[in-house]
């Protein structure tokens, strides 16, 4: 047992870890396939078309389709890339989003069929476990921002620029609703938060913290709303503009791992973990929380969150960048951070006082009522006018000889260049017609 | 506590890795090379920190200092130029010299105690007490409840200096802030002047044309001209849509094919709302 770790892995020996291993990035690919099916399939249908259905049937092996197609398409080196890092970035986006699975518990301890011999449903568990998520997340960026750069292209280098800048922004935010589950569950280890969220899902204490999650994890993905580093629109496709066969399929794997990782840690840490729903959890003493049945649970979890971001896609359009960051750092850092005082404070209240947290919370709500009827309802003061400049007096920017900025109030005359001169267009007349002939022969040669 | 076989082969192998990528920091040419070398001494730390049991400090050290800060480094060199070269000019006079001597001497005193202590190290006490509530919780007692001062002080200048940036990086706002709701106000108070409140329309695309200086067809059939780009206009480079229609008509001519009326423009631009057909009857006749 590792102190301070709920699953207990001491029966483990190597050829366990190896045999987990490999069934996990088994689990990974194919999820990814049935992933990009699902996405298309679930947008087809939103926007009202049936989406893939050629290849085999329901179009499932469509992806698989595509994925032959990538591999077989011709492996390009841009001239202008430097090689080494031009190879290396792909790599790094595939490893990092591959490593995060290495933590997430898949249910409880679970027996193999025909011997006596059980193992808990996870590779491996310790008492850092979330944070290593972080740091894997935080490391796959570089395969983005590196990638983005060793294209030697202006386009992939924007897209890194805003990959590096939307990451730093909202892993912040990302962080701290974590931060709110340390507190609640007092561990970092993702199997000993699924066993403290046996009686309540932390999605309802900690709903701020999980909304604020949830948007992060999108933003944390590149995917829609949030996609600024290869927005189509603007970028072409941003940091892989210049990639193609496998090392695009290599960012493109990443990307959906990425999905499925962000959706596996919000399914643990939020929701439940491998917990199965409440009627069926009350089922037969808990029959339906042992055994392979959690499994079930936290896939159908997963794939709920992964609906979601499809959902998402379907329905919210690209964010432009400026709203982008303002949103990131005026409204979701300051709500999480707020939260996480908020939370810190109850917390220690109760832990001094010995009071529950139901009571603490009706005491806190009175007090927010309270405060908020004082300033709805006070008695406004009238503030002094404040004398300004007189309006409507024309400003003389160059009255004390060099030029200066208008003061508050104040108002530029109208600029000599800002003149629009009226345009003056000719009318398409049927006279033109003929003679526009030869010259537009030429123009269509 | 002693190190384990499996131990020593991990440090034997990431060592010279990282004092590989540690010289690389030094000779490669490109600072985006040199940053890639630090970024994988300092991932080969956080790994030799987790075998040493300080999980939390080799987690912590990927995710702040690998994953923010040399990001952020990333960032400004990226910005900054692909192919920008150091100016190597001494800024401080014997600059080098001075790093020289300093660099001597650091290594000096590291060789001195990795002499001093290598031939019998003794095994390391404490871990197991140190650990026995977990990494991050032993790490909280000790930094929490014996240097709490240390720590308050220390986020007070880390506040201190965010501020700092704040105040040196802030701009006084001159005039009122413009946002999305008075923009909108602007934008309907300004229609009787003659804005429309949609983007203007774009340009035609015909079966033979889709340039920027061909006007679009209205829903009426008319041209409407203020969807050639105004620049084409001032310089009277936009053509006229019966220009573009004309065009399909002489092709029809020379493939031999039923002409529409290249005489009566109305019929031609009404005609070239179904533009599509006429090109598949093309396509048709040339096969």
């Amino acid at each position: 047992m590792i102190p301070g770790v709920h699953a207990d892995f001491s029966h483990d020996n190597g050829w366990t870890f190896l045999v987990k291993a490999v069934l996990i990035i088994v689990f990974l690919l194919t999820s990814v396939l049935v992933a990009i099916w699902f996405e298309r399939k679930v947008v087809g249908r939103m926007q009202v078309r049936p989406g893939p259905n050629v290849h085999g049937p329901m179009g499932l092996l469509q992806s698989l389709a595509d994925a032959m197609k990538l591999l077989l398409k011709e492996d390009m080196t841009v001239t202008a890339a430097d090689k080494f890092v031009y190879l290396l970035a792909p790599m790094i986006s595939v490893f990092c989003s591959l490593l995060v699975f290495a933590v997430v518990p898949f249910g409880p301890s679970v027996r193999l069929p025909w011997t006596d011999w059980s193992t808990p449903a996870q590779l491996t568990d310790f008492p850092v476990a979330i944070l290593y998520v972080l740091a894997c997340a935080s490391v796959g960026v570089y395969g983005i921002v590196l990638g983005g750069w060793s294209s030697g292209s202006t386009y992939p280098l924007l897209g890194s620029v805003r990959s590096t800048a939307q990451v730093i922004s909202y892993e912040l935010a990302m962080g701290m609703s974590l931060v709110s589950v340390f507190i609640l569950s007092g561990s970092m280890s993702t199997s000993t938060i699924v066993e403290q969220q046996t009686t309540r899902w932390f999605f309802i204490p900690l709903l701020p913290a999980f909304i604020v999650y949830v948007i992060s994890m999108i933003g944390e993905t590149n995917r829609l709303p949030f996609d600024l580093p290869e927005a189509e629109g603007e970028l072409v496709s941003g940091y892989m503009t210049e990639y193609s066969s496998m090392k695009f399929a290599w960012f493109f794997l990443a990307e959906y791992i990425n999905m499925l990782n962000v959706s596996a840690v919000a399914t643990t840490l939020f929701l439940g973990g491998w917990r199965a729903p409440w009627p069926l959890s009350a089922i037969n003493d808990g029959m339906f929380n042992e055994g392979w049945w959690p499994i079930i649970w936290f896939l159908v979890k997963v794939w709920v969150l992964m609906f979601f971001f499809v959902w998402v896609r379907g329905t919210l359009l690209r964010l432009r960048y400026d709203q982008f960051m303002v949103f990131g750092w005026k409204v979701l850092i300051p709500v999480a951070l707020g939260w996480l005082v908020l939370l810190s404070v109850i917390e220690y209240v109760r832990l001094g006082s010995g009071l529950s947290r139901g009571k603490l919370v009706t005491v806190l709500v009175v007090v927010g009522l309270v405060v908020v009827a004082l300033v709805t309802f006070w008695p406004a003061r009238k503030r002094p006018v404040q004398p300004g400049p007189a309006k409507g007096a024309t400003f003389d920017a160059f009255a004390g000889g060099f030029p200066v900025p208008p003061l508050p109030g104040q108002t530029l005359p109208p600029s000599a260049r800002a003149a629009r001169r009226p345009v003056v267009v000719s009318t398409s007349a049927p006279a033109d017609a003929g003679a526009g002939t030869e010259e537009s022969q030429e123009g269509t040669r | 506590m002693t190190t384990t076989s499996a131990e020593a082969a991990l440090f034997g192998i990431l060592a010279p890795l990282m004092v590989l990528a540690a010289l690389g920091l030094l000779f490669v040419k490109r600072a985006v090379h040199a940053a890639v070398c630090v970024v994988f001494v300092m991932i080969c730390l956080a790994i030799l920190y987790v075998a040493n049991e300080a999980a939390f400090l080799g987690v912590v050290q990927v995710v702040v200092y690998t994953g923010a800060v040399m990001m952020l480094f990333l960032f400004v060199l990226m910005l900054v130029g692909v192919d920008s070269a150091d100016s190597l000019t001494e800024t401080i006079k014997g600059q080098r010299w001075i790093g020289i001597v300093f660099g001597i001497g650091l290594l000096v005193v590291l060789l001195g105690v990795v002499a001093s202590t290598s031939h019998d190290l003794p095994p390391a006490v404490g871990l197991e007490i140190a650990n026995a509530q977990t990494n991050p919780t032993g790490l909280a007692a000790i930094l929490f409840g014996n240097y709490v001062v240390a720590m308050e002080v220390i986020g007070v200048l880390l506040v201190t200096a965010a501020l700092a940036g704040l105040v040196l990086t802030h701009r006084r706002r001159l005039g009122v802030h413009r946002n999305q709701r008075t923009l909108a106000r602007e934008r309907v108070a300004a229609i009787p002047q003659g804005r429309t409140l949609a983007p203007l329309p774009a340009p035609g695309v015909y079966a033979q044309n889709n340039a920027m200086d061909t006007p679009a067809l209205g829903p009426d059939g008319q041209p409407l001209e203020h969807s050639v780009p105004r620049v084409l206009r001032i310089r009277g480079q936009q053509k006229t849509a019966a220009e573009v229609l004309t065009a399909e008509e002489t092709l029809r001519s020379r493939l031999g094919l039923p002409s529409v009326g290249v005489d009566e423009p109305e019929a031609a631009i009404t005609d070239g709302v179904s533009a599509s057909p006429t090109s598949d009857d093309a396509e048709e006749a040339r096969d």
